[in-house]
């Protein structure tokens, strides 16, 4: 909100200047921001009239005018505006002037023309960015009056940005109430004067109880067709961002900004019968002031005449009842709707307006009479004609709620001790009346306008501001703690980070929605869960597994001249389940794209592949690396030969993989990064450390070259060999793999080495020989192995 | 006998000291004293020798026999190290040239930033707690005191899923609900992650990352909140910080603050800059989770974590987390 500090000043007037008057305001939690109204006073700019116009000889455009400012004789000026017209009051720059842009006034020649000064613009006097035409000053403006003083120039505007609890603030009664609390002065509020009424209004009704509590309405008649807004109202609005339409609306502007209590006129020929607050009927429209066409809804609260509905309520008016240049009689409405109701309707069809801004923050519920008797008196005043009766429904209430508040309590959540006889002190500042209750408690009772005082907590919160937060002390707390750690057997995510990071991997953070036509590429089987008001279109659905991020990641810097990138991201990924349940899993993922290392002079570049990334996989899963395997598996965003289900203790918990070309192709990437994804809540779980006694025996090694069918995985070979039931073996791991010298694409030949240790005794050569023959015939029995030529060999 | 077992001395040593390599310095070993070496020939002559003189030339040639023996020592090791020093010479390399293998990679500067708010609420007894990302209503909303059409849900414009059914969380306080839930005071935690708003341009992202935090207990004041807040300020910036509290309003706390620290800007010059956002928790919400909101208090604070990265290292532009620029990210490395 934007208000003339002039006018705050009116009602309440610190003696604090502007910045002082707007850190005051900020320390009380209402952001404020003081700044001139102008950059610069315009200086030897005077009211003036125009007596004479004429068109200029030798210009299409302009004007000769003879322009009268209280001297004795009148001025000559050249003007442009097509606005100018004889007996106008206008802004007059006289020779010498210096307007806020910097422009000084000078006598000068246009088009052959003598011109002794300049009529101004709100726009060259610094008041609007821009203007059409030169400003339209009172008729009753007193000419030769000096304009800073006449439009009061000398002013800054209060740019506040007010927290949605603070409603009450929303106009110069509410803030200048805060001021006047917050400096201890007293207010000088408006005085109103109440219409004198001749005859009785148009009746009106609530139909939707829940939808306003209180309706008050009035018809005036006789409106002035020649009324316009007077220049001192005109400036005001202007401050505020308000334009100027009609006199009538200009004047329920002002009272909503003066007094907080949004209004509306209606034509009053165009209404018909009672005034009613009702539910919309389903299939009911209404055109809008703007000319929109809305579809009510039952939901929505209307202001209706006999037949239809004529405002959608707190709102926005209809155009079918709107006031117009020719209105000359109008039904004043002034009413308190539900916050609720208007939030909803507001949100429902995309309104917003100054009065739903209030509506829905909060309206004082007894505002509506004064309210309704200002703008009265204010449009008998520039618009003349006569009030009739004020018509009321509903009624306002008497005072706000009575809030119980306990001195102890106001101590314990301050943290700081303020004296009893303050608090009451306090409270009466902003208006809230105390009476002593039981001892160290007091009966609070709330003003109707600080509808958001609720709870003994909104008084502590008021009397914290009145003392300032600074004012309160600074305690480190007692030692009330309830420490846990992570328990031992679940590895620390930040560890596996750290883990990744020395293995050369960057961290990323991508967003957790994506296209939807990435998802579709590297999981078509998955049901992903997709977002009712995308911000984009390429984030759409919440992502399924962490790969679309590290791929488009590694193509922005792709695309960016990188060789290569080891890139990681852990985040959750999102699914939704057979029965609608939605599941969300923090998940770990890596990937490394282009050159498997950086370019080094001693090493040849090359791509890097599966078992790359296997490494890192392993270093990921830690000691549960050993309980791990990979399973030969189809996954639509890898290659199939090139991609395995990552299984824990039997479980699944990810997948490996390369990716598949065709996502590549698609993706515009010239080779396939290797990549892994595994569930981190599968994974992040650890033995805890069991110790077992080292065998003192020394350890026999054997190596065994093998020849076998070609679809057998090494890790059937090496669960096979350790479930030959021999139990002196230890390990058997593989050291060798040929493909090409046996001679047969069906066949392979892998090479284990066997490591034989007995806990008790020193093993013999014939007992590991015996060990040997059995576990060689449990291969050939299970998997067709046979060793291959002279194989045994003892390191 | 023509020589003196002087003069032989004298040639053997100036032998073994021109011997070039191990292999001369053998032959010179076996030429004096092999089997047929010239010292050993004399050795064996001695007993031609008559019995007086015997004696006094053995003695003489035994003593030369242990002088040269020893040169051929010393002669040896030198020939050795000279050996071993060549070959180092020779297997000397650049080591200025650049390392094999991976350079080391970096955890990205949100994570950094979280990880360090931690450690430091750590150290002041809260401890890291996590919770889902989509949520319901209730957790995101109404248990936090923000009813259906608060105001105060347009100041976090919310995703929506599944028609309206959840919604991306918008702050991680629902993670403090379902602590106190689950939970009985005293309650001290931290709740890191992201979170979610319809908002995007230099200053706004759509996706973001808080931490709140939240102290339930018995005698929980807005002194205890400042000074935790106080400590934290400190030890993130490394400098004293002083921190201004200004009333604000968040629906989940009465009553709220804003905290303002002095911050000096290269381009807008020393100003109270905003950090974080705070209060005492309101009754409603422990009323929410079943907590006695007469016998406990409690304090909550948010703060977000990228303002924070933003204003420790520097960053102009939000969007630059998310455009995980290697070139950006190895800043943080």
């Amino acid at each position: 909100m934007k208000l003339s500090e002039r006018w705050l000043r009116e009602w309440a007037n610190p003696a604090a200047n502007s910045t002082a008057l707007a850190d005051k305001l900020n320390m009380a939690g209402h952001e404020c921001e003081a700044l001139p109204l102008v950059a610069e006073l315009p200086t030897h700019v005077v009211v003036g009239i125009v007596r004479e116009t004429h068109n200029h000889p030798h210009s299409d455009h302009l004007h000769l005018c003879q322009v009268d400012i209280g001297a004795e004789a009148p001025l000559s000026i050249v003007c442009g505006a097509a606005n100018v017209a004889t007996g106008m009051k206008v802004a007059v720059a006289c020779t010498g002037a210096r307007l806020p842009g910097g422009v000084t006034i000078k006598p000068t020649e246009i088009h052959g023309a003598h011109s002794e000064g300049m009529l101004c613009s709100a726009a060259e006097l610094g008041l609007a960015e821009h203007s059409d035409g030169i400003l339209d000053l009172d008729p009753t403006a007193p000419l030769g009056a000096d304009i800073v003083k006449h439009l009061q120039l000398d002013d800054h505007i209060l740019n506040l940005e007010l927290t949605p609890n603070r409603g009450d603030c929303l106009s110069v009664a509410g803030l200048a109430r805060e001021t006047a609390a917050l400096y201890a002065i007293q207010q000088t509020p408006v005085v109103i004067r109440n219409a004198v009424v001749l005859q009785t209004s148009r009746s009106v009704t609530i139909d939707a109880g829940d939808g306003c509590s209180h309706y008050v309405g009035r018809v005036i008649r006789g409106l002035k067709p020649t009324a316009r807004t007077p220049d001192w109202m005109r400036e005001r609005l202007r401050r505020s961002g308000v334009r100027c339409l009609h006199p009538v609306v200009d004047i329920t502007n002002y009272v909503m900004l003066e007094l907080g209590q949004p209004m509306h006129a209606f034509d009053n020929v165009k209404l018909s019968g009672t005034v009613h607050v009702r539910r919309a009927g389903a299939g009911e429209t209404l055109e809008l002031l703007d000319g929109q066409d809305l579809a009510l809804t039952p939901h929505d609260l209307v202001i209706a005449d006999d037949r239809q509905a004529v405002a959608l309520a707190g709102i926005m008016g209809g155009m079918a009842t709107s006031v117009t240049a020719e209105t000359r009689d109008i039904f004043l409405e002034s009413a308190c709707f539900d916050p609720v109701s208007v939030a909803k309707s507001g949100r429902a069809h995309k309104l917003l307006t100054d009065a739903r801004h209030r509506f829905e923050r909060g309206v004082d519920p007894a505002l509506q009479r004064r309210a309704l008797e200002r703008a009265a008196a204010l449009i008998l005043e520039i618009c003349g004609g006569n009030a009739d009766s004020i018509s009321e429904a509903g009624r306002a209430p008497a005072h706000g709620l009575d809030i119980t508040l306990r001195h102890a309590r106001v101590s314990r959540l301050l943290g700081c001790d303020i004296p009893a006889v303050e608090i009451p002190r306090m409270l009466g500042r902003l208006g809230i009346e105390t009476q002593s209750a039981a001892a160290g408690a007091w009966t609070a009772r709330a003003p109707t306008y600080r509808y958001d005082l609720q709870q003994e907590v909104d008084l502590i919160e008021e009397i914290g501001r009145l003392h300032g937060y600074d004012h309160i002390p600074v305690h480190a707390a007692p030692a009330s703690l309830a420490p846990r750690t992570l328990p031992e057997t679940v590895r620390s995510l930040d560890a596996v980070r750290a883990t990744l990071v020395a293995r050369g991997y960057h961290e990323v953070v991508t967003y957790s929605f994506i296209d939807s036509r990435m998802l579709n590429l590297f999981a078509a089987d998955a049901t992903p869960i997709t977002l009712d008001n995308p911000i984009a279109a390429t984030m759409d659905v919440m992502r399924t597994t962490l790969w679309c991020g590290l791929v488009s990641t590694w193509n922005y810097n792709r695309q960016r001249q990188r060789q290569q990138a080891r890139l990681f991201e852990a985040g959750a990924c999102f699914e939704q389940a057979q029965d609608g349940e939605v599941h969300q899993a923090q998940r770990i993922a890596g990937l490394i794209a282009g050159n498997a290392e950086p370019r080094q002079w001693g090493q040849d570049t090359r791509t890097p592949d599966f078992y790359d990334i296997k490494a890192d996989l392993d270093a990921v899963l830690g000691t549960a690396a050993h309980q791990a395997t990979c399973e030969h598996a189809s996954h639509p965003a890898l290659h199939d030969g090139r991609s395995a289900r990552v299984l824990l203790h039997g479980a699944p918990c990810g997948w490996i993989g390369e990716l598949h070309p065709s996502v590549c192709d698609a993706l515009g990437l010239p080779s396939a990064p290797v990549v892994f994804e595994l569930d981190w809540d599968t994974v992040c779980s650890r033995p805890l450390p069991a110790y077992r006694p080292l065998s003192t025996q020394p350890a026999v090694r054997r190596d065994l070259a093998l020849k076998l069918a070609a679809d057998v995985t090494a890790n059937q070979l090496v669960q096979t060999a350790l479930a030959a039931g021999v139990d002196s073996l230890k390990s058997v791991e593989v050291f060798d793999v040929y493909s090409s010298d046996v001679g047969d694409n069906a066949l392979k030949s892998i090479a284990l080495t066997l490591v034989f240790q007995d806990n008790s005794s020193t093993l013999r050569d014939e007992d590991v020989d015996v060990a040997i023959q059995h576990i060689v015939a449990h291969l050939k029995r299970s998997l067709n192995v046979v060793v291959r030529g002279a194989g045994e060999q003892r390191t | 006998m023509d020589d003196t077992e002087d003069t032989l001395l004298t040639q053997a040593g100036a032998d073994i000291a021109a011997a070039a390599d191990v292999v001369q310095l053998e032959a010179l070993r076996v030429a004096l004293l092999g089997r047929k070496g010239r010292i050993t020939e004399r050795l064996k002559a001695l007993g031609g020798l008559a019995p007086e003189e015997r004696r006094s030339a053995g003695q003489r040639i035994n003593q030369l026999k242990v002088e040269v023996t020893q040169r051929l020592e010393t002669r040896r090791t030198e020939l050795a190290t000279q050996g071993l020093n060549a070959r180092l010479l020779r297997e000397r390399i650049d080591t200025t040239l650049p390392a094999r293998g991976q350079p080391v990679g970096g955890l990205h500067p949100i994570t950094r930033t979280i990880q360090r708010i931690e450690s430091i609420f750590r150290i002041l007894g809260f401890e890291s707690v996590q919770g889902p990302e989509i949520e319901d209503d209730w957790h995101n909303f109404q248990a936090l005191n923000i009813p259906e059409s608060h105001p105060a849900r347009e100041m976090q414009d919310t995703f929506y899923l599944l028609n309206g059914a959840q919604l991306l969380r918008t702050h991680t306080s629902p993670v403090q609900i379902r602590t106190m839930q689950e939970r009985k005071p005293p309650i001290r935690i931290i709740c890191p992650g992201r979170v979610y708003r319809v908002d995007f341009d230099r200053t706004h992202s759509p996706m973001f990352h808080q931490v709140e935090g939240l102290y339930v207990a018995e005698n929980v004041s807005l002194a205890e909140l400042k000074y935790d807040i106080q400590q934290f300020l400190s030890m993130f910036f490394e400098r004293d910080i002083k921190a201004l509290f200004r009333p604000s309003y968040f629906p989940f706390v009465e009553p709220g603050a804003d905290v303002h620290i002095r911050w000096n800007d290269p381009t807008k010059g020393e100003r109270w800059l905003e950090v974080l956002g705070c209060g005492i928790v309101h009754p409603n919400v422990l009323k929410a989770v079943g907590i006695d909101s007469e016998r406990y208090t409690g304090y909550a604070f948010g703060m977000g974590v990228e303002r924070l990265a933003m204003l420790r290292y520097g960053v102009d532009d939000l969007r630059l987390f998310f455009d995980n620029d290697l070139r950006f990210l190895e800043q943080f490395a």
